[in-house]
């Protein structure tokens, strides 16, 4: 099989359309998923080739849009729903924490819940604290399962991964990364939810990067080697939960250093939950050589001016200090 | 427009010109006295310290399912509540069952993991989900309907909710969702005048007379408000509301106006209304009604209906035992039930 350079985007798209061709069951809802196209593009085109019956516009209720997806799912459906913003999920936290997630292990492991929720958080455009919030930890929840790909291959392995899983799947894809392109393998690329992949290998310091940071870490990576002579080894969890913590310990283990980076704040963050694991595993605890560090954003809102936002979020420039200071 | 229909109790007189048979009459009467007994029992086995955790008891509305049950298929599919020991019981799951659940055994509906507020969570028989949070399960039956209309087929989902999920975001989320898109929904509204210790009235802007139809109006959905305490009048309504479903006519609310004769739960020290109130709502008793209605119209003797009883209360004593000789399931074995 061959790649295509496509966008974030575009392989999200062109993998639902891929999918749905292959299984009658999978529907998509959400809120101008249809007539719109999805306000980031994902879904343009659908409705046209699946109709209104597959490619359904929701009212604007996120608690009904997850209700409704579980219920299709119960009735063994699979649906897709999508939530235009990671900040409106808090509204379906009901159906996606205490329902969706519970569900399962209530029924005495009967039922499957063979369900997608997308989402994606908006941070880096200007849009303040309720368009912008990334917040994954909120949902390390036994019974559902989150992802966060970073790359165009990645999203496309890991929909299709979701698109098959039995299980309540959270897919939390990010604005700033729909018009980033790369290759993409063409065909039934799919990637096993649940592993962690190395961006970048290197010896001297493990930078653990979630989501749309992966991109400032593996920028961070190559100022780091041309100016300063360090080698950086970039892991992308790409799963936030169940998380691959083998790559991770394995590649601090060998390296001594560890930098988290993540757009959450810091407080109760998955940075922070990845750096409690490495602290209580004692090979790779005493294997690090200095204090680990997460470059996160700060325990404050996401500022709305773009040049204070600007300020707020993590960068190449931050990451390559953190690494700096650490080696000194 | 939607419109809001009426059913009160009917009369005797009328049972052959609604289709209603012995038969029928028979197996309400015997639903109905397995879930008064049953839930008598749990009472006293609470009382005894043999059971514990949740405990919202279905005493007094036992018409409610035992109507609704009866107008629906065995593909049909079912929302329930925390208030589900009556649903679960009027759907025909054995009283074993029901009991080890409500012990937390392994051989409960839901090997315990449920326990009493999920113990009609039984897709085997058609109840799909069941729900602890007040309105969470209206979504969820729009997603069931929707998935009916998509395959074309001749199904219905009845959800069962209380009063108090008509003032719930997830109820006008959902209830929106139904009537946009006339899914085959019946939303089975068990007014019992009390969201807790909430009265209808209290907690409820634009109610008159105790009613929620309103809220069905609003979304496009027809109402009738049927009285709860006559199963065939339920299941009179319910008839007609799924048979409207089943040919494309789309939702209907049903507001069953009945009382929960016990409290919310068995801490509830029902300061919020008086010891008359309850009285006065007991005397429409659908299980003391219609056991007169089967003896006065000749359908059954005395001497036969108090066969039967004993067989329940056999029955259920036979659930006791089974729930307390059954065992739990080790810890180890929970982590199977998180994941697929």
């Amino acid at each position: 099989m061959g790649e295509i350079i496509m966008s974030y985007a575009a392989a999200l798209r062109e993998t639902l359309r891929e999918e749905m061709r292959r299984d009658p069951n999978i529907v998509i809802l959400g809120e101008d998923v249809g007539a719109w196209g999805g306000v980031f593009t994902v879904t343009l085109g659908l409705l046209q080739e699946f109709g209104p019956q597959r490619v359904i516009d929701t009212p604007i209720s996120e608690a009904a849009i997850v209700g409704a997806a579980l219920g299709m799912a119960l009735a063994g459906l699979r649906p897709v729903a999508e939530i235009m913003y990671m900040d409106f999920i808090t509204i379906a936290m009901d159906q996606l924490i205490t329902h969706a997630a519970k569900l399962r292990f209530m029924s005495g492991g009967r039922i499957k819940l063979p369900m997608v929720i997308r989402t994606q958080y908006g941070i880096g455009r200007a849009y303040g604290p309720q368009h912008s919030q990334f917040v994954p930890s909120w949902f390390l929840q036994p019974g559902i399962k989150v992802v966060a790909p970073s790359t165009p291959a990645d999203a496309k392995g890991l929909l299709k991964a979701a698109l098959r899983e039995d299980n309540p799947v959270l897919f939390i894809e990010a604005a700033l990364l729909y018009e980033t392109t790369g290759p993409v393998p063409e065909g039934d690329y799919i990637i096993p939810i649940g592993l962690a992949d190395i961006k970048r290998k290197g010896s001297d310091v493990t930078i653990v990067a979630i989501s749309r940071t992966v991109l400032d870490a593996l920028k961070a990576a190559e100022i780091l080697s041309e100016k300063h002579g360090i080698e950086a080894e970039v892991i992308d969890p790409r799963t936030l939960y169940p998380l691959d913590l083998k790559t991770i310990f394995s590649s601090v283990r060998k390296t001594g250093r560890l930098v988290i980076t993540t757009d959450e704040i810091r407080s109760g963050s998955v940075a922070a939950e990845i750096l409690s694991r490495v602290a209580e595993d004692p090979d790779t605890l005493y294997s690090l050589e200095t204090a680990p560090k997460i470059v996160s954003s700060p325990d404050m809102p996401v500022p709305t001016p773009a040049p204070l936002e600007k300020a707020y979020m993590v960068n190449p420039d931050k990451i390559v200090n953190a690494v700096i200071t650490m080696l000194r | 427009m939607s419109r809001v229909e009426n059913i009160g109790i009917i009369d005797p007189s009328r049972y052959g010109e609604y289709g209603i048979s012995k038969e029928d009459l028979m197996w309400m009467w015997r639903t109905m006295m397995l879930i008064r007994r049953f839930e008598e029992r749990v009472v006293k086995l609470f009382e005894e310290k043999k059971l514990v955790g949740a405990s919202h008891l279905y005493i007094g509305m036992e018409a409610v399912a035992t109507g609704v049950m009866k107008a629906l298929d065995k593909d049909d599919y079912i929302v329930s509540t925390y208030r589900g020991h009556g649903h679960a019981l009027a759907r025909g799951i054995p009283p074993r069952l029901v009991m080890a659940e409500l012990f937390g055994r392994a051989t409960g509906t839901n090997k315990g993991l449920g326990g009493s507020m999920h113990v009609s969570m039984y897709p085997e028989l058609g109840i799909m989900m069941t729900t602890a949070i007040v309105g969470s399960g209206i979504p969820v039956a729009a997603g069931l309907g929707y998935a009916i209309k998509y395959r074309g087929e001749k199904r219905v989902v009845a959800a069962f909710f209380g009063d108090g999920a008509v003032n719930t975001g997830a109820f006008h989320e959902g209830a929106n969702m139904i009537g946009l898109w006339r899914l085959p929904v019946i939303l089975v509204c068990e007014n019992n005048l009390y969201g807790m210790g909430g009265r209808v009235d209290r907690v409820t802007a634009g109610s008159t007379g105790f009613s929620v139809i309103h809220r069905a109006l609003a979304y496009n959905i027809d109402g009738i408000v049927v009285d709860g305490f006559d199963p065939v009048a339920v299941y009179i309504a319910a008839r007609k509301a799924a048979e409207k479903a089943r040919n494309g006519g789309g939702p209907t609310f049903i507001e069953a106006r009945t009382y929960r004769f016990l409290g919310h739960n068995l801490r509830d020290p029902q300061r919020y209304r008086s010891r008359e109130e309850v009285e006065e709502w007991k005397r429409k008793d659908a299980v003391i009604r219609l056991t007169r209605i089967l003896i006065d119209n000749g359908y059954a003797s005395q001497e036969e209906l108090d066969g039967i009883e004993k067989q329940i209360l056999e029955e259920i004593e036979d659930s006791v035992r089974f729930a307390q000789e059954s065992p739990y399931l080790s810890f180890e074995e929970l982590y199977n039930f998180i994941y697929a």
